[in-house]
């Protein structure tokens, strides 16, 4: 098992070291010693290994990953699994602004809460937030399902698309365009998948369903004399 | 971009030691704002006089403007620091001594006064700026700093932060005020001076307006979330929206633009820390 201690071995060495593993490497499973809140740790990851982080890290965390399992023992700072693609990534303790922003793919698991603008124009990530997540999460959302334990701040959902929310708890208010929805057993399974992959101890009945009225990126024939 | 730190501590036998845990957060903050950097610390100080930052031309220009100030208000008890001194006259003599300084035009200027604050500020890396002013061997109960990266005015001295917003009282900011130069103008009305183009001395001249018509400190921050359009985090000292990190222990509450700036603190691994939510205002007192 590889260990690299970021305290005395340079970020970018580790960076490379994983970048350069071959597919059917059987070095599967790295510790990660002092990250003291070093930025872009683990990013670019495309080999389906495991990583444990042992300690808080900064901006930008397991960004772009795909394949690999990323496990931080402590708290992330802003984008964490920034514009991830597949894999999974989960923090142990709390998240920064942006978690999950861009998100195509994978599972993003963050055990307490997450801050502004989580799941900010996520494209089909899977992201759950045990505690509770910040004002402006969602904008611009376009595909995949977010789902939060506990509760959700202002704006929740502003200008979405076509994602699903699903928050247990309370919603301080809704952005543009998003709405609370009946949930279809289309979205029920969605929730029921994401609920079983990040082994949640709750029901999907527990949660209330947000996603887009869809007004605001239809055109509608009303609206014809502005332009 | 900038960087912010600051270090409130709570346990006295950290105190000889507040300068090197201030510097190291400030160097750590370099990427963040390499232009200038400077601080504000709160160490020793008695009620009855009045401890005066004042920024010269260099060593030799303070020796005259100290000799000067000596001639009429008696001894100062200067300490140098580079272009800095930082002098105590008695509190009743302060007000002579501010005219004094404008009607002479000494080109010296008061950074900040109060009876335990001293500021320090300078362009160039926040590391040149620690070591020119000696801050590493600093002691005090609390201290906030801030390295900057300027896009709202000028690389200049007067640019750099904290800005003093009162009798020991002052500010460093990250972000930007959309509003600025229509509030400098409201505040100049209201006999506010300013001597800069920053956006960030407005907000202390908004501070400081607020504080003398009776509003206390955390008043004055919460109606400057209403007065104040922009993004903004401030940390002030006296006896938040962009990213902040904190940290508490039994023995500090630190504050700093992102977690790297904290990690060499002694204790952080047990360190509770957290976000500060935006748009709410934090406030410490020593008991």
């Amino acid at each position: 098992m590889p260990t690299f201690d970021l305290s005395v071995e340079p970020l970018r060495e580790l960076n490379a070291a994983l970048h350069q593993l071959p597919s059917d490497t059987n070095e599967t499973h790295w510790v990660i010693a002092h990250p003291n809140g070093k930025h872009a740790i683990a990013c670019g990851l495309d080999k389906p290994i495991t990583v444990e982080i042992n300690g808080h890290v900064g901006y930008y965390c397991g960004g772009m990953n795909q394949l690999a399992n990323i496990i931080v023992a402590g708290n992330a700072g802003v984008g964490v699994a920034e514009n991830m693609m597949s894999g999974a990534i989960h923090i142990k303790g709390d998240a920064s602004q942006s978690a999950g922003a861009t998100g195509h793919g994978g599972l993003l698991v963050i055990d307490g809460n997450a801050s502004a603008r989580c799941g900010i124009s996520m494209k089909g990530i899977d992201i759950v937030v045990k505690g509770s997540i910040g004002p402006m999460s969602a904008f611009m959302a376009q595909a995949g399902n977010l789902v939060v334990l506990g509760d959700a701040g202002e704006a929740l959902g502003d200008s979405i698309y076509e994602a699903r929310l699903f928050v247990r708890g309370s919603v301080a208010s809704l952005g543009a365009d998003c709405i609370e929805k009946e949930m279809s057993a289309e979205d029920r399974a969605a929730l029921d998948s994401v609920i079983a992959k990040a082994a949640l101890d709750v029901s999907a009945s527990e949660f209330k369903f947000y996603g887009s009225a869809r007004r605001l990126y239809h055109f509608h024939v009303d609206n014809v004399d502005a332009y | 971009m900038c960087g912010i730190a600051g270090l409130f501590l709570k346990n006295r036998a950290l105190e000889p030691q507040l300068g090197s845990m201030l510097a190291d957060m400030l160097v750590v903050l370099s990427d963040r704002g390499p232009d200038s950097a400077g601080f504000a610390i709160y160490g020793g100080g008695s009620e009855k006089d009045v401890k005066v930052t004042l920024r010269t031309k260099g060593a030799d220009h303070a020796k005259t403007i100290v000799a000067a100030l000596e001639t009429k208000f008696g001894a100062l008890h200067p300490v140098y620091r580079f272009n800095h001194v930082v002098i105590v006259v008695q509190a009743a003599k302060y007000p002579a001594l501010q005219a004094f300084l404008t009607e002479q035009h000494t080109d010296a200027e008061i950074v900040g006064a109060g009876s335990r604050m001293e500021i320090y500020k300078e362009i160039g890396l926040p590391a040149q700026v620690a070591e020119r002013f000696d801050l590493a061997r600093m002691s005090g109960t609390h201290a906030i700093g801030h390295t900057r990266m300027a896009t709202e005015s000028a690389v200049t001295t007067k640019g750099a932060h904290p800005f003093s917003t009162g009798t020991d009282q002052c500010l460093v900011h990250n972000g930007s005020l959309s509003n600025h130069n229509g509030l400098r103008r409201e505040l100049k009305r209201n006999g506010i001076a300013f001597s800069t183009d920053n956006d960030s001395e407005v907000a202390a001249g908004y501070l400081a307006w607020r504080i003398s018509e009776g509003a206390t400190l955390k008043q004055a921050l919460t109606q400057g979330l209403k007065d104040l359009d922009g993004f903004y985090t401030f940390v002030v000292g006296t006896e938040s929206c962009k990213p902040a990190v904190m940290a508490e222990t039994d023995d500090y509450v630190a504050f700093g633009s992102e977690y790297r700036a904290l990690a060499g603190l002694p204790g952080i691994e047990v360190a509770r820390v957290f976000e500060p939510e935006p748009a709410t205002v934090y406030a410490w007192e020593r008991a």
